[in-house]
């Protein structure tokens, strides 16, 4: 189990590093095996960065990042290697996953180098053969390629391939189908679900609420680094809470209404304090909460379902400013 | 070429560009293809290997000793061995003189050339592949570097040094080039890093360094070799015009020194031409055809610059 512990991300900006820029703020979720989550943000929300920061590519500035109870923090050399062995990744460009000037199978031999070095050839060539065939690819028709004479959907599978032939736990999965047509889509999403059955922990990362609706149990929505809601899927697309995700709900396009329909169903804005649960179950609402800016923001709804406080956030944001 | 259009004639050539060959050996043959069209780079090639030859094998053929004193003084270019350059006022056999010379030029910019392209690319890598103070660091080293009074800096260590030799003369110009070469490659490296592919590489567990060698620099291969190129024309100008001033090496001879010699001993008003004409030449043609050479590099390895 992949557990992230309250992780965040400040880049420091400016002369001598003077001001700080938050990208990802007080991020925390468990990723268990054979579990789809889905990380669900408009562009610049940070998702990426958190999974770049599961990924060990990016450092974390505050927070921790445990696989199965041990911190990846100051993992390198050989245990870095280990993590690798366990959690690995696919991005969302299958042209720019592949150096171009060598052939699509040597993220291949890449694996094989640093992790299968005394494995011999005919050993691994079988292996390499049987990932091949469990992403449905015919080994014929895309090993010795060079990724130029792929396809974005086979480059892409191939990446999973890559890394199913590590003893593989967690699969970051880093918008890895929104470069891909509508029909080679469905075979990547439906190759991701069977790894799931097949005790894959995902962290499916996409800013297409109904793939991420098709596919994960649970969802994480992420807004300007923080996140405003999770839980369940079914809870958080079932009973949406915060603003935000009534706004990225109601304006998924929906084939048989317009949006100046939609825009009139459109839930009104709770009274009070904009509708924020936090400020509601609080003893001292409608006050400046006397906590540490530090605690956690996420207010439970539910079994399973939590909600950011929108409200604190702004009132944060005035603060810090 | 004025080949005809021939509608019954069979598309060879483009079949052979377009036959699913292994990149590797196409990539070969396009480089042959489009080197062999290039005016500048078939000239330039051939100018520099002729000189490359005479710089191995001259000293084979005229045997003198470039600094030997003869009887006969100033005397105009013959065809009898060993005079085919003249003499200078002192009776040395010019082309002895020249065809030395121009190995010890060759060997600086070799030499010279190289180290500045090593520092250049390794300060280059490791600044743009890890970034953050690492490379504020290194930056600002290169810019000292960049700014530094080279002839200021020889003058100060000619004054301790008794003894000079090419090697030194070498190590020194190596030593002081490599800044925008740095600068050059820091910039590509840092455009390169950010790249998926880099990304997947460390998640194979790849190091640091692989990722530098096997990941990036491939990338940059055509443009490191431009850089080697341009850095050994650059060493063997820069060598010349310090022999030519006087700080080069104290022993041997070269291309600048013969040229600092002439001038000492009034060549020029003496009408001896023959002096400081041929190493005048063999400067400008090994300099210029590796700055032409370039230029069709550039040409055969970027598309965008082809004239076709």
């Amino acid at each position: 189990m992949l557990s992230l512990n309250r992780i965040s991300k400040t880049y420091k900006t400016g002369t001598f590093g003077g001001k700080d820029l938050v990208a990802v703020r007080d991020v925390s979720f468990d990723i268990n095996p054979g579990e789809v989550i889905s990380l669900i943000g408009e562009s610049g929300s940070g998702k990426t960065t958190v999974g770049k920061m599961v990924l060990k590519l990016i450092d974390i500035t505050k927070g921790s990042i445990t696989l199965d109870g041990v911190d990846v923090a100051h993992k390198q050399g050989a245990e870095l290697k280990t993590y690798y062995r366990h959690v690995q990744g696919v991005f969302q460009d299958p042209f720019s996953s592949y150096n171009p000037i060598f052939k699509a199978d040597r993220v291949f031999s890449l694996i094989r180098s640093e992790f299968f070095a005394d494995m011999p050839r005919a050993e691994w060539d079988a292996k390499v053969d049987g990932v091949l065939r469990s992403v449905t690819l015919e080994p014929n028709q895309v090993l010795n390629k060079y990724p130029h004479q792929l396809s974005g959907g086979q480059l892409q599978r191939l990446l999973v391939a890559r890394a199913l032939l590590l003893d593989l736990k967690i699969l970051i999965a880093d918008e890895i189908i929104s470069m891909l047509d509508a029909s080679t889509r469905i075979d990547v999403l439906n190759l991701l679900a069977d790894l799931k059955s097949r005790g894959l922990g995902i962290l499916f990362i996409t800013h297409d609420l109904s793939l991420g609706n098709y596919i994960s149990e649970k969802t994480v929505i992420l807004r300007r680094g923080s996140v405003v809601e999770m839980g369940a899927t079914d809870k958080v697309f079932g009973n949406p809470t915060h603003p935000y995700t009534r706004m990225l709900i109601s304006s998924v396009p929906q084939l048989h209404k317009k949006w100046a329909q939609i825009e009139q169903e459109l839930p009104a804005p709770i009274a009070g304090r904009g509708g924020c649960l936090f400020h509601e179950a609080y003893p001292l609402a409608g006050r400046t909460p006397d906590r540490p800016i530090d605690e956690p923001t996420l207010a439970r709804v539910e079994d399973d379902h939590y909600v950011g406080c929108f409200e604190l956030d702004s009132e944060k944001a005035s603060q810090v400013a | 070429m004025t080949a005809e259009f021939d509608p019954t004639m069979s598309p060879a050539a483009g079949d052979a560009e377009k036959a699913p060959t292994p990149k590797a050996k196409r990539a070969r043959g396009e480089f042959l293809f489009f080197a062999l069209r290039s005016k500048k780079f078939v000239v330039s090639v051939s100018i520099l290997l002729f000189l490359i030859l005479l710089a191995i094998f001259g000293p084979m053929i005229d045997t003198n000793d470039p600094l030997a004193l003869g009887d006969l003084p100033m005397r105009q270019p013959t065809l009898d061995p060993g005079n085919w350059f003249g003499t200078t006022y002192f009776g040395e056999d010019v082309f002895a003189q020249f065809v030395n010379g121009l190995r010890a030029s060759f060997f600086v910019g070799l030499l010279g050339g190289g180290l500045g392209a090593l520092i250049g690319m390794m300060v280059g890598f490791v600044a743009g592949y890890r970034g953050g103070w690492i490379d504020e660091v290194l930056n600002m080293v290169t810019n000292v570097f960049l700014v530094i009074p080279t002839l200021a800096v020889l003058l100060v260590i000619t004054s301790y040094l008794q003894a000079r030799g090419v090697m030194f003369e070498a190590i020194f110009i190596g030593a002081t080039s490599w800044p925008w070469a740095a600068r050059a490659i820091r910039a590509q490296t840092f455009s390169l890093r950010s790249r998926d592919f880099i990304d997947l590489a460390k998640l194979s567990g790849r190091s640091g360094p692989k990722v530098i060698v096997f990941e990036i620099a491939p990338n940059m291969s055509s443009y490191l070799f431009l850089t080697y190129i341009l850095l050994f024309g650059g060493a063997i100008l820069i060598a010349a015009s310090l022999d030519f001033i006087g700080l080069g090496p104290t022993g041997g001879m070269s291309l600048g020194l013969m040229m600092y010699n002439a001038v000492t001993w009034a060549a020029l008003q003496l009408g001896v031409w023959w002096w400081f004409i041929p190493p005048g030449i063999g400067i400008i043609a090994a300099v210029g055809s590796l700055y032409v050479m370039n230029v069709g590099l550039d040409e055969i390895f970027n598309p965008k610059l082809r004239d076709i």
